[in-house]
């Protein structure tokens, strides 16, 4: 049954093939055996999963059955979930049991899905390799030996190893992207503003945005359903009408245009990664798609300007951590002042204390306008190049990470190494757009991801994109050697 | 030297909005510690701030009256520090682009001449809890301090003004004219004594001539009308000791201690924290259409300044009177429907500037306290024009009313004060006095016309005290005349 998609289980459960308790019990023994491998997982909600199936079970013999009634799936653990750990995979939050839902947990459970439990993740999401969580580093489920990539890492390795049809992840530079293209599973960002932030720990909260990690794009679909719509609690959440992202999977893709940035095909790019992206876009022009050279000069800028911006943000983000009213507190402070710097020094991890740092220094007096103000100008050039470039393309493509999964500890002591691991990622937060990462290829036996970037609230179309290349081809349902 | 003081008030006014500025939870004062406080006041991780709109509109009605700018855009920005009281690590505030821009408050000074007054700002943002330092707290032996977030998230109007003011008591003429504007336009109670509004000066001094300003102290903590002017006096007196023997003032922030009355120094320029500032990512920014503006002018009551000049050029009041009737909008209020009621300005104005002042003012009571309703003095001056009583009467009258024993017309009945008016009786005792007083008589007959009025005020007192004082004095007088000069 694990091997089944999402679309596929909630098929089997409408016909009675299993229950609800069956399905939930299988995966739930799956984590329990397999994870020790993997530490896909912080929590496992084993209590709440069952109660939530026989909920299901029984809303489904009452004939109230939607079409994620009995599904499971997991949570990243950045999201706030009601009387169980919410950790971030950070220390600082070891104790916290979280005392309301995240607006998309609760969208979750209104469908009737069933929560499994809590993926690991980069500490407070920084990270692109998974190695910054209090509770170890995931491992690849394609190779051990690997980084499963990050922050979502435990999402994506949960997906990749049958651990969950699907998770929900967050994504501020590349977060949910990147670790599904070093999975081999299909991840999407949406658009800033169309899933709610509320009871998402806020990083950076101009990029954060939520979002689906599944083996197929008809799976995205259907969770983003689950996830989409404006939420007045989230003043930065967007007030449009809700779309079925369903209907349109199947739509031909005769005259689509795509557009290949000149930048994201440079020198720097693994040759091999990028034969990969050159057959899938192959496979796309016997679709039916054109193809078009464009560019986006200002890309380059990218990731100095989101060392800028995600790291100020954080560092106020990540003030109210202050052992006050909740959290890791340290031993006898002595003093205000030393409970403070003891608590956020033990408390909080190397990388998530770089940035706090790096925030703080350019949010200072002096130095504000020569980093943050500038950093903000350049954000609106590159959401010009894209929005730019719409105005003659469908959807812009290319390789989601420059290289496929490295080994774990490769680049932990090389911070600038790791952030170049979002470099094709992170354009698309600054510009608030949607973007898809889709498998497409295998290099030495590690996958490969194809990037999509669509316009502004066109997920419909990216999903739509990335549907009819997996009717097409079968990189989606390959799976790690070790998977049974 | 003669110096001359510079001032400049920062006032902090909490809006009277029934819920917090980015949460639902309630404003009301003196609820339980942290029985008002959601997670979103807490600070909890994944909270996110929501924009109370009546916030917005209190701020732009409060713009409109002071004639300011009114930013077609405003942003919230975070102000990043770490306190206990401050759960998120930082205050949502505004720094560039707040609601309010620049406008005047005109004040009127004791003499009665007016000055107009900068307004370089007014901002909002959110109140931060309280940090209860108390014995009770003592835990093992160690004093601790609580934390009470119920304040938490109060919307806050931050009006900024521009060093114009030039003493102390011009300082209470602007804070006064504050207190009075927000309490009008119904955006605060203005209690200093809870906190609804709080005050902080910057004060230096210059050699007077001097057009560059002196380093200036800020006075934090000042937080009631007699409080500001005590500090500032003694800050003024201090920077001007400090000159005079040689000495420098240094930037830095103060704490006025009421017991002491002194200002001891909290924390120096270079201890400031720096504050980081930047465009908080979780609120968009407020746009303000032109029609949602004039709306809310549309909406605004007659201010006290408008009221003031209506006093003077529709009933003729003085300026004095006026600016006292008009400074509390209660006061105008009664005032107008008195003097609508008896339809006499001037009477109105003076018995609720003088014997009503002065009542409320012993008891120490507001207007909206009065035991003596509009409708009741009314009917108390009533009877003065009707010539029911003398105004000496209506004093007793007055005070009766005030001790609760009903209305003038009962207690004119009550105690018999009702005034002589009938001529045929008043004529029998000014023809008993006269008889009573020849030798008067015979020396007012041959004093010159020019002495008369002065005598004639023997007669008329004689009539009143036969009379027990219920004789129409100016009948007395009429009658007196016509008696006397045959």
């Amino acid at each position: 049954m694990y091997n089944k998609t999402i679309a596929e289980l909630s098929q089997g459960l409408a016909k009675g093939e299993y229950s609800s308790v069956e399905l939930t019990q299988d995966f739930l023994q799956r984590i329990k055996r397999l994870d020790g491998q993997y530490n896909a997982f912080i929590s496992v909600t084993d209590e709440q999963a069952m109660n939530a199936a026989r909920h299901a079970d029984s809303m489904r013999a009452a004939g109230n059955a939607k079409p994620f009634t009995g599904v499971p799936i997991a949570h990243k653990d950045i999201f706030l979930t009601q009387g169980i750990k919410t950790t971030c995979a950070s220390k600082i939050l070891d104790n916290f049991i979280a005392p309301y839902d995240a607006a998309i947990v609760t969208q979750f459970k209104n469908a009737g899905a069933v929560c499994l439990g809590k993926t690991n993740m980069d500490e407070f999401a920084m990270g692109s390799s998974n190695e910054t969580s209090f509770y170890g580093p995931v491992k690849n489920p394609w190779h051990i030996e690997c980084v499963p990539g990050g922050s979502s890492g435990g999402s994506a390795a949960a997906v990749a190893a049958r651990l969950a049809p699907g998770a929900t992840a967050t994504d501020t530079g590349g977060s949910i992207r990147q670790p599904a293209a070093l999975c081999g599973v299909t991840g999407l960002k949406p658009t800033y503003g169309l899933v709610s932030r509320w009871g998402m720990i806020a990083f950076a909260s101009s990029l954060d945005q939520a979002g689906p990690i599944a083996r197929t794009a008809q799976d995205c679909a259907m969770m983003l359903d689950v996830m989409a719509g404006f939420d007045p609690k989230d003043s930065t959440s967007i007030d449009r009408p809700t779309l079925d992202y369903c209907t349109n999977l199947n739509n031909s893709l005769e005259g689509l245009r795509i557009g290949l940035p000149k930048e994201f095909f440079s020198e720097g790019l693994d040759p091999a990664i990028a034969e990969a992206i050159q057959t899938a876009i192959r496979e796309y022009e016997k679709l039916g798609a054109t193809i078009k050279e464009i560019s986006l000069p200002h890309s380059n800028l990218s990731v100095p300007v989101y060392y800028v911006i995600a790291p100020a943000e954080c560092s106020s983000n990540l003030s109210r951590f202050d052992a006050v009213r909740f959290g890791y507190r340290c031993q006898d402070p002595k003093d205000l002042e030393d409970l403070y710097k003891r608590s956020r020094a033990e408390g909080f991890g190397r990388e998530v204390k770089r940035r706090i740092l790096i925030g703080t220094y350019v949010l200072s007096e002096g130095y504000f306008d020569a980093y943050y103000l500038k950093a903000q100008k350049l954000r609106r050039l590159i959401k010009e190049d894209f929005v730019k470039a719409f105005q003659d393309v469908d959807v812009i493509m290319g390789p989601t990470s420059p290289s496929t999964a490295f080994n774990l500890g490769e680049k932990t002591s090389d911070p600038v190494s790791m952030y170049l691991a979002d470099i094709f990622t992170i354009s698309t937060n600054l510009a608030g757009l949607p973007g898809m990462s889709v498998p497409c290829g295998l290099v030495d036996n590690k996958p490969v991801g194809l990037h999509l970037i669509g316009n502004y609230f066109d997920e419909a179309r990216l999903l739509n994109v990335a549907h009819r290349y997996q009717q097409a081809t079968d990189w989606h349902q390959q799976k790690p050697n070790n998977i049974e | 030297m003669q110096w001359e003081t510079v001032i400049g008030l920062e006032i902090h006014v909490q809006l009277a909005t029934q819920s917090k500025i980015f949460s639902g939870s309630s404003t009301a004062f003196g609820a339980e510690p942290n029985t008002q406080a959601s997670a979103i006041d807490l600070g909890f991780p994944g909270v996110l701030p929501v924009l109370n709109e009546e916030a917005v509109r209190m701020a732009v009605k409060f713009g409109l009256a002071i004639d300011a700018h009114i930013g077609e855009k405003s942003v919230f920005a975070r102000k990043n520090y770490f306190y206990p009281d401050l759960p998120k690590g930082y205050q949502i505030s505004q720094m560039e682009l707040p609601i309010v821009g620049k406008g005047h408050i005109e004040i009127t000074l004791d003499d009665g001449s007016t000055r107009e007054i900068g307004v370089t700002r007014a901002h909002l943002e959110e109140d931060a809890g309280k940090s209860l330092h108390e014995a009770s707290f003592e835990i093992h032996g160690h004093g601790m301090t609580g934390i009470d977030l119920n304040r938490t998230g109060t919307p806050l109007l931050e009006i900024v003004s521009e060093p114009d003011l030039r003493s102390a008591k011009e300082a209470i003429a602007y804070l006064k004219k504050i207190h009075s504007l927000i309490r009008y336009l119904g955006i605060s109670d203005g209690n200093m004594a809870e906190g609804s509004m709080r005050c902080d000066a910057n004060v230096s001094v210059r050699p007077k001539g001097q057009q560059e300003f002196g380093t200036r102290a800020e006075i934090k903590n000042v937080n009631s009308f007699r409080f500001v002017e005590k500090a500032i006096n003694h800050e003024v007196e201090r920077q001007i000791d400090l000159l005079e023997s040689g000495g420098k003032v240094v930037q830095e922030t103060r704490l006025y201690d009421s017991d002491k009355d002194e200002t001891r120094s909290m924390r120096s320029k270079e201890e400031a924290n720096d504050y980081r500032y930047f465009p908080d990512p979780d609120l968009l920014p407020i746009v303000l259409e032109a029609d949602y503006i004039q709306a809310i002018r549309d909406s605004l009551p007659e201010l006290p300044q408008q009221k003031r000049h209506r006093f003077m050029d529709e009933f003729q009041l003085s300026a004095y009177d006026a600016e006292l009737l008009s400074s509390e909008r209660e006061t105008a209020e009664f005032f107008e429907a008195v003097a609508q009621a008896i339809g006499d300005a001037k009477l109105a104005a003076n018995w609720v500037n003088g014997e009503l002042a002065a009542a409320l003012n012993k008891d120490s009571r507001e207007i909206s306290q009065s035991p003596i309703s509009a409708q009741q003095l009314a009917g108390l001056l009533q009877r003065i024009q009707d010539d029911s009583i003398s105004g000496k009467m209506a004093k007793t009258v007055f005070e009766a009313m005030w001790n609760g024993e009903g209305d003038a017309d009962q207690i004119i009945v009550a105690k018999g004060l009702k005034q002589v008016s009938d001529s045929g009786a008043i004529e029998a005792l000014v023809d008993e006095v006269i008889a009573n007083h020849t030798v008067q008589v015979e020396n007012y007959r041959n004093a010159d016309d020019s002495k008369r009025p002065k005598m004639l005020g023997f007669f008329v007192g004689q009539v009143m005290k036969v009379s027990k004082g219920q004789a129409n004095p100016k009948q007395v007088n009429e009658i007196l005349l016509s008696k006397l000069n045959t």
